[in-house]
């Protein structure tokens, strides 16, 4: 089949939407699909072989944070024309309300669209806008795909219908393949934590207040710190006698990430919200690592309840403490984690999610032409309006 | 004379987000129709690969009947017996194939792994196709049910579309 896939933001900035479409690019272009990914980059930047550039990125505030989007005249023009010349047989847009590519693919094409939503935000402003003004483009959709249950609750409660959930997808046996490096562990066991330092929401606050009474319960721990942030920031939050036993290993690269997860006896993910889907979970369950999660909705689903991984109440240092001193002494149930986890990440294996996607590729375009450029109707106002 | 020109431009937007909405109205009525032309296709194969599994003599007697005898029913169905000999199919499948475990044992046999990898897939594609034609009934009732919709009859003579209301969950042991 003939894919044409646009994501929202720069592919060169990471992040779980680009991610998603790259992997999903990729395993398409082996399975013998032609791909091609319209995604906002510079004429200069270096780009994989099947990404179209769409002009530059702006950092903009949009949705209470700073998002990378393209927008405008250029960009607009950019998009029909790829639409124009494509000759796709589906359309597969990610995120399609974000005000960047995505939206503007949406107003121009007309013919099989498929749609995935990544993001689950309760009483999300932009979604409820998106509601009103953004369903005429909305409805073009012939396929709504959300990556996980809260994603699909979000979707449902702005938008209403009945979404499909198809997972975000990881290749499970890169992960299997990662191995142990000695000098990262701990005698007395060793405990990991990835995600930005200084972000709130990744909850790294949390297991610094819980670390105190891990280390003095089991001598010799060894914590583990990957993400970007302020480390001498991070490392004055612990008192000054257990400093030495955390280690800080900046960003890591994905060989990396793995092998930290190989080395621990615990992922920790204290996480106190924001979570769409939890793939760090579901990547850490598959290089090995036992999960100790912080009880969101998209963490529970992911641990099956607590039967694939243990959970402690959100923000509750005292209980984070209580759930990896017992995990940590106790072999058998950590085996145990271990086993059910790599057996249930193989639903997540790109290999099952890539054929899913597929076949809704295959639904919406049987019996249709592919994808066109929607007719410009009423000048610059109804760019796009009409199908 | 100025409120003559008022009342032109006024008019002049009505009609282009009439004739707009029109337009709306029009291109959800064809995707209506795709998605239920769709949903149909997959429902008749879903029914195909199930015969072929009851057939095949993998099963044994007792439940290759109870799923012969669902997916037949499914298939000669009227079209207002059809959301209900569906479900059965679906509950059917639900009752033969409860766990991994026993689709494991099954899967054991000479050619089963895909045929059951076959049927695994279709039920999955009758659960979209019938929540992708919902997402459409929706957006086309919420469209439908604007005052402007109804006053100017928008959206002509075409029935108001129904959700299909089935039991389409994929029978737990035939899941990837």
């Amino acid at each position: 089949m003939k894919v044409g896939v646009v994501c929202p933001y720069s592919l060169d900035v990471p992040g779980g939407v680009q991610n998603h479409v790259r992997d999903l690019a990729e395993v398409l272009l082996e399975a013998g699909h032609s791909v091609s990914v319209l995604a906002p980059a510079d004429d200069d930047t270096p780009v994989p072989p099947y990404v179209v550039p769409a002009g530059r990125a702006v950092p903009v505030p949009y949705n209470g944070s700073v998002a990378r989007l393209a927008f405008g005249p250029l960009s607009a023009a950019r998009v029909r024309r790829w639409i124009r010349e494509g000759g796709f047989d589906v359309l597969h847009i990610h995120e399609p309300a974000t005000p960047s590519l995505s939206l503007l693919a949406l107003w121009a094409a007309t013919g099989p669209i498929v749609a995935t939503f990544h993001t689950a935000m309760p009483r999300s402003r932009v979604m409820t806008a998106a509601s009103s003004i953004l369903r005429p483009a909305l409805e073009k959709i012939s396929a709504r795909i959300a990556v996980s249950e809260p994603a699909r609750a979000t979707l449902v409660q702005h938008l209403g219908g009945e979404p499909v959930v198809i997972p975000n997808g990881l290749f499970v046996d890169r992960f299997a393949r990662a191995r142990a490096r000695p000098e990262w562990q701990g005698e007395g066991g060793t405990i990991c934590f990835l995600g930005r330092l200084d972000e709130p929401r990744k909850g790294l606050a949390v297991l610094l207040r819980a670390f105190p009474t891990i280390w003095r319960a089991r001598p010799g721990v060894r914590l583990l710190v990957a993400g970007f942030g302020d480390v001498d920031e991070a490392r004055a939050q612990l008192p000054p006698e257990c400093q030495d036993a955390v280690t800080f290993l900046g960003m890591v690269d994905d060989e990396g990430k793995a092998d930290m997860f190989a080395s621990s006896e615990i992922y920790v993910a204290p996480q106190t919200g924001g979570e769409s889907f939890g793939i760090v979970l579901v990547e850490a369950m598959a290089a090995g690592a036992p999960v100790l999660a912080s009880d969101l909705d998209a963490f529970r689903l992911v641990a099956d309840g607590g039967r694939l991984g243990r959970l402690f109440g959100v923000g509750d240092s005292a209980a984070l403490a209580d759930g990896a001193i017992a995990l940590l002494g106790d072999a058998d149930q950590r085996a145990e984690l271990r086993d059910a986890a790599r057996l249930a990440v193989r639903r997540y294996d790109w290999s099952s999610v890539a054929k899913e996607i597929v076949a809704v590729y295959e639904m919406v375009a049987e019996g249709l032409t592919g994808v066109g450029e929607a007719k410009v109707e009423g000048g610059a106002f109804g760019n796009g309006w009409s199908g | 004379m100025n409120t003559l020109l008022i009342v032109l431009v006024v008019l002049a937007v009505a009609g282009v987000y009439l004739s707009w909405t029109a337009g709306r109205i029009d291109r959800l009525h064809a995707r209506l129709d795709a998605a239920r032309a769709a949903l149909d296709a997959q429902l008749f194969r879903r029914v195909a690969v199930a015969l072929e599994v009851a057939t095949s003599g993998m099963l044994d007697p007792a439940t290759s009947l109870l799923v012969a005898d669902a997916a037949h029913r499914a298939r000669s169905a009227d079209d207002d017996e059809r959301e209900v000999a569906e479900s059965d199919l679906s509950k059917a499948l639900a009752a033969a194939f409860p766990d991994a475990d026993a689709s494991r044992a099954l899967s054991a046999q000479p050619g089963a792994e895909d045929l059951l990898g076959e049927l695994g897939a279709a039920c999955r594609r009758v659960e979209m196709a019938r929540r992708f034609h919902n997402d459409t009934v929706a957006m086309t009732r919420s469209l439908r049910g604007r005052r402007l919709v109804r006053w100017f009859r928008l959206a002509g003579r075409a029935k108001m579309p129904e959700t299909v209301e089935m039991e389409a969950t994929p029978p737990g042991g035939l899941l990837p």
